[in-house]
């Protein structure tokens, strides 16, 4: 599609390998992860982790103002083999698979009552996808959830966040040696919802971890979806797509930290984006740490510019502390809409509406097709048109 | 029975320069049945031709007219015009990512008809003009354009071409950059779609070697952004034999 030649004015696509660098993910935080929200000052925004996010827009859960008083009604189908527990805040399963790393995932960790966790038996295959559905009422609220899939374990897990909320949210998937989880996230909230929501995944021995990461709604969504290996081995595949519209400002930051050998990553990240007012963010940090040598990893973030104006930070970095590695790469590209696919498919008597979705359609296809659930992949499809429609 | 009217055409490219005028003054006349093909030497303005009778928003079109059977082509947008009979079969036609050739094939063939084909019978008719063109059968789940190689792109012209039965046929360059067993395979598919008698076909070409293949009723020399000179089939022998340079001298000179 549109390649890295084709850069809009607004948009802003930078890169970096370091080596041995002096500026590392650890140092550019503003504070270590931490359980704790005090150890993480109120953020001013000029942080390197604050400062594409219009922090008045977060409604106050930087700050600690956003008292948790609002209702988001969760309901959970599950096949056999699942267990679904409420637990208390000291329930030992909470808090393995990572630490906060900012003050709002922090705050979220130090705000909520109750945690969710469910589990897969060791050894069961699921038939049925574990579906957990969130539906936002208004209000604030905060939440802690974990999925373990136990060793050999086979899941898919699809979250489906609708209406309207206030959210700050840790979700913990912890896979045991040899399982198998592929998680599908769905933000498809109102637009006036903000959602911020870290993801620590802590990839067991052998074990496949994928995600599939769909952004649709919301004024505010910022996600952070993290990888750590807990063995070697490990294979984790983040996949994401969004469609950002007027108004909408959606940003997702991963992390891949590759500590131990021979693992592998993946990322691959889409977002298409209409009006002047849509700002996408993507931050995609890999690091390879000394001990992690037989690592493979690659990146890709691709930007789809509709519309004018629209505005898109792209930044792959990644820090290599040991040459032996399989293989390390990145790419991000953001481009306009190709003016020469429009010509060729209209030139086939293709009217202009019907072109454009083609191409939009075909520039998301890949990872829709990475979901593998036919009625997940059917209703994104059905909501990307929507869009379109709304744009053209 | 169709018929193309080219008359005193002019179009301009802009440049960083202020606008280019590349065809100054181009009259053809087209009729379907009948095969012209329009040679010259490379920045003769051919190619701005092509792209000026599909509607390529580049070329800007600053005076003349262009009517197919009455109706203004320079009007419609580049859909109404495919819509309408005219098929540009491109130099170098454009990837586009994510979908799939058979998606492509037949959400154009329904464009073009103005509905969409019987499942059975399409599959069935794309599985036999492939076959034709000795097009791979696993080309229809691949991405339109992408990863082809030069005499792929090509075919996949002519299977549109064959496809979509257009009233007037452009084709720009299709002999450019394919070997002679490519070359035949796609000279058989335009001779098949001329056999039809109804189309009117423009043979854009640099070299006289496409017309061992295809037999032309007109020949037209490009030079200077309009036809330099016309005649029969001898003209390419010409052509042929002394090459482009008395019409590029010519043309300075004037």
């Amino acid at each position: 599609m549109a390649e890295a030649q084709n850069i809009p004015v607004g948009s802003n696509t930078t890169g970096s390998i370091a080596v041995a660098a002096e500026s590392t993910v650890a140092t550019r935080m503003s504070a270590e992860p931490s359980f704790d929200v005090a150890d993480f000052p109120v953020p001013h925004g000029r942080e390197e982790e604050w400062r594409f996010t219009p922090l008045e827009r977060l409604r106050g859960l930087h700050d600690g103002s956003a008292e948790a008083s609002g209702s988001l009604k969760t309901e959970v189908s599950a096949p056999e083999g699942v267990t679904v527990e409420t637990v208390g805040r000291d329930d030992p399963r909470i808090g393995r698979a990572g630490k906060p790393v900012d003050r709002v995932s922090a705050q979220a960790f130090n705000s909520f009552e109750k945690a969710a966790v469910v589990t897969v038996a060791k050894e069961a295959v699921l038939s049925e996808p574990i579906r957990v559905s969130l539906h936002g009422e208004g209000g604030v609220s905060y939440g802690h959830t974990v999925f373990e899939v136990g060793a050999f374990a086979e899941a898919v897990l699809v979250l489906d966040h609708t209406g309207d909320n206030v959210r700050a949210a840790n979700v913990e998937y912890v896979l045991g040696d040899g399982a198998k989880l592929t998680v599908v996230s769905v933000q498809d909230w109102d637009d006036t919802a903000v959602h911020c929501s870290q993801h620590n995944a802590l990839v067991g021995r052998d074990a496949r971890f994928k995600s599939v990461v769909v952004t649709f709604g919301g004024d505010l969504v910022r996600l952070q979806p993290q990888v750590n290996y807990a063995g070697p081995g490990g294979e984790a595949e983040l996949y994401g797509l969004y469609f950002t519209d007027n108004g909408q400002h959606q940003e997702h930051r991963l992390l891949v930290d590759h500590d131990s050998p021979n693992c592998r990553s993946n990322v691959a990240y889409k977002g298409a984006l209409q009006g002047a007012e849509a700002h996408a963010v993507w931050i995609g940090d890999v690091l390879i740490r000394a001990a992690a040598e037989g690592t493979d990893t690659y990146e890709l973030n691709r930007n789809l510019v509709l519309t004018d104006g629209a505005r898109v930070d792209s930044v792959p970095n990644l820090e290599i502390e040991t040459g032996e590695i399989v293989g390390a790469g990145h790419a991000s590209a953001t481009g306009r809409f190709d003016d020469e696919q429009l010509f060729y498919l209209m030139a086939r008597g293709i009217t202009e509406r019907e072109a454009r979705r083609l191409v939009v359609r075909g520039f998301f296809a890949e990872l829709v097709q990475q979901i593998g659930l036919p009625d997940v992949e059917e209703r994104l499809i059905a909501k990307i048109e929507a869009e379109l429609e709304a744009s053209v | 029975m169709a018929t193309l009217e080219i008359n005193d055409l002019h179009v301009s490219v802009d440049t960083e320069n202020g606008p280019n005028e590349i065809l100054r003054g181009v009259d053809l006349t087209v009729k379907q049945g009948e095969t012209h093909a329009i040679m010259g030497p490379n920045g003769s303005g051919k190619s701005t031709l092509a792209y000026s009778l599909a509607g390529h928003p580049k070329y800007s079109v600053t005076g003349g007219s262009v009517r197919l059977d009455g109706e203004d082509v320079l009007e419609m947008t580049p859909d109404e015009r495919a819509r309408a009979g005219v098929f540009l079969a491109m130099q170098y036609p454009v990837e586009v990512p994510g979908v799939s050739v058979s998606n492509f094939l037949r959400t154009a063939a329904t464009a073009i008809r103005g509905e969409a084909p019987k499942l059975r019978t399409w599959v069935k008719e794309v599985k036999e003009a492939m076959e034709r063109l000795k097009i791979d059968p696993a080309f229809a789940e691949r991405n339109v354009n992408e990863g082809f190689s030069g005499g792929e792109k090509k075919r996949h012209e002519i299977l549109q071409l064959e496809l979509l039965k257009p009233r007037i046929a452009v084709l720009d360059e299709t002999d450019s950059g394919l070997d002679v067993d490519a070359l035949r395979v796609v000279s058989e598919g335009v001779n098949r779609v001329r056999e039809g008698g109804q189309v009117g076909t423009m043979l854009i070409t640099h070299y006289t070697r496409i017309l061992r293949y295809i037999q032309p009723d007109h020949v037209h020399v490009f030079a200077q952004g309009r036809i330099a000179e016309s005649g029969g089939p001898e003209l390419a022998d010409k052509l042929e034999e002394e090459g482009y340079e008395s019409y590029v001298k010519g043309g300075a000179a004037a």
